[in-house]
């Protein structure tokens, strides 16, 4: 048993030397297949993370009248934190906004203007997050409560409901997108991957004839080409992750031009064990499932 | 002891079906050297198909020792194989194989350890000649080296039954009484010896039995027989 298994190891390793070019092209056409694979992770990653940080800048401010007693502010605020679909809620008082404003604009004209005031002309606020940008309309009509309407000059949801609409539209559809592409275009790397292997065995079918001939059973013309199929798929996973390392690092800094909130570079090697993994397992099952049932047609002599 | 029983076997063409063979019936008891004679088409090779199980006949009973052929599945044909070893035409050596690995594969399937295969092919590659070109890919041996090699992997694991069909028929003549030659001393070493073929000198200068086989049908079987077609 553990001859043939060593056997069967020892002709699919000696196979995929011997058949020299075509070997090197399936290895090509799996790393491909497997690149693509790894584009579309990577790509997932940036189109999530950008998605996140978009959908982090979606808020609603709610300003109080300048007389808003501030235990009815935080009151209000205590409300809105004990709500299900709110994720954050910042309190900032006057003098806090115009510390704000202050150190935003602390040489144009904005700040003298300011100067000019005797009296700060900021409201108190407060700033709420949802975990879903869907929920800001619900979160809108908890404030129109008749016991908060009273102190509340105005909510910024009226205001900008288009946008944050719109905008929520936008990443939903996007990652719905996303996903379906993503599906799509595996299932297209997997058939290419698929049917270079099959021509591959091909190429084999007379030989699989003569050993059935000879005597050999089925499992054992089977395991190298099997074995043969692994070891394409080992080889396209380890070439795809040393391929992609450079080309990280050469398209990272427009990524971060378009989104700085995202570090690619970082993102990659700090996972590449696992993005290297997850290349072998794809791999391996590509080649070895392909062998298996490319060969299994031509087991029927 | 091989037999076949009122064996029939028919192939379906596109318009019409033909038939191979038409109650063929006949026994080859061990160790005996047997010619099977007939013009092309006549069903030799269709003959030696069913008696490897490489197909099944329409009717009848193919019988190789203790296995009914035709009713053997395709997975326990690989035990069946290892009591017989087959010489063709074309050779059919695995063309990514040198010699000593395709003779090795022989006794790879049959089960044999390492030792027996060290032990074994390079005695059979020397018996047929080839000990130097051991490690030569087939693309690189002649067409007698070729059958050579396919002749030692017929007989590297000591089979009971060496089927030869048209082994001669790609070489010349000089290579053809070669091969003829290792058939008769591999029968004299105790296998049975099944040899196809139309080539008239090789079957009158064996004086063996002949089987003459037209349209599918036994015509003659004679003890010392001739190359005589109707």
């Amino acid at each position: 048993m553990i001859t043939n298994i060593i056997r069967i190891i020892k002709y699919g390793l000696k196979n995929f030397l011997r058949n020299g070019w075509l070997s090197v092209a399936t290895v090509v056409v799996m790393l491909l297949a497997l690149s693509f694979f790894l584009f579309l992770i990577v790509f997932r990653f940036i189109t999530i993370s950008t998605l996140d940080s978009v959908r982090d800048k979606i808020d609603i401010s709610v300003y109080f009248i300048e007389s808003a007693p501030e235990d009815e502010i935080i009151r209000i605020q205590k409300s809105l934190e004990g709500l299900e679909q709110v994720k954050s809620v910042e309190y900032i008082s006057k003098d806090e906004a115009l510390e704000r404003f202050k150190n935003r604009h602390t040489n144009d004209a904005a700040a003298q203007a300011l100067e000019e005031l005797d009296d700060n002309p900021f409201l108190p606020s407060i700033n709420v997050k949802a975990y879903d940008p869907s929920d800001y309309s619900n979160i809108a009509s908890y404030l129109e409560n008749d016991s908060f309407k009273s102190i509340i000059e105005k909510v910024t949801f009226a205001q900008n409901q288009i946008v944050i609409e719109r905008l929520t539209a936008i990443i939903e559809n996007v990652n719905r997108g996303g996903l379906f592409l993503t599906l799509i275009l595996a299932v297209v790397a997997v058939l290419v991957a698929f049917n270079t292997i099959w021509l591959a065995m091909y190429s084999n079918k007379e030989e699989i004839g003569i050993m059935r001939l000879v005597g050999a059973t089925n499992s054992y013309i089977r395991g190298p080409y099997i074995v043969e199929g692994i070891v394409y798929g080992i080889i396209a996973a380890i070439l795809s992750i040393l391929i992609a390392g450079p080309f990280i690092l050469f398209i990272d800094p427009w990524i971060a031009k378009i989104t700085p909130e995202i570090d690619l570079k970082i993102y990659f090697f700090s996972n590449i064990l696992i993005l290297t993994l997850y290349q072998l397992i794809f791999g391996i099952a590509l080649g070895a499932i392909s062998s298996f049932i490319a060969i299994r047609k031509y087991m029927r002599v | 002891m091989i037999a076949f029983h009122n064996v029939y076997k028919s192939y379906n063409g596109s318009y019409s079906a033909s038939e191979a063979l038409r109650g063929v019936t006949f026994k080859i008891q061990p160790n005996e050297f047997v010619s099977l004679v007939g013009k092309s088409g006549a069903g030799k090779s269709t003959l030696i198909k069913l008696l490897i199980g490489e197909e099944k006949p329409t009717k009848g009973r193919v019988v190789l020792g203790s296995y009914e052929v035709n009713k053997l599945s395709n997975s326990e044909m690989p035990k069946l194989r290892k009591h017989i070893g087959v010489i063709f035409q074309d050779f059919r050596l695995l063309a990514n194989k040198t010699a000593y690995e395709n003779v090795a594969f022989a006794l790879e399937v049959a089960g044999a350890s390492q030792q027996e295969i060290d032990e074994f092919v390079p005695q059979v590659l020397d018996m047929v000649g080839l000990d130097e070109r051991m490690y030569n890919f087939p693309h690189e041996l002649s067409g007698g080296e070729r059958q050579r090699v396919a002749i030692a992997r017929a007989m590297v694991h000591r089979p009971e039954v060496i089927v030869a069909d048209e082994p001669t028929g790609n070489l010349d003549p000089f290579n053809t009484w070669e091969i003829i030659k290792l058939l008769v001393k591999i029968n004299e070493l105790g296998t049975t010896v099944i040899l196809a073929t139309h080539d008239k000198e090789v079957i009158n200068s064996l004086s063996k039995r002949v089987i003459t086989l037209d349209k599918g049908v036994v015509v003659r079987d004679e003890e010392n027989g001739k190359f005589t077609l109707i």
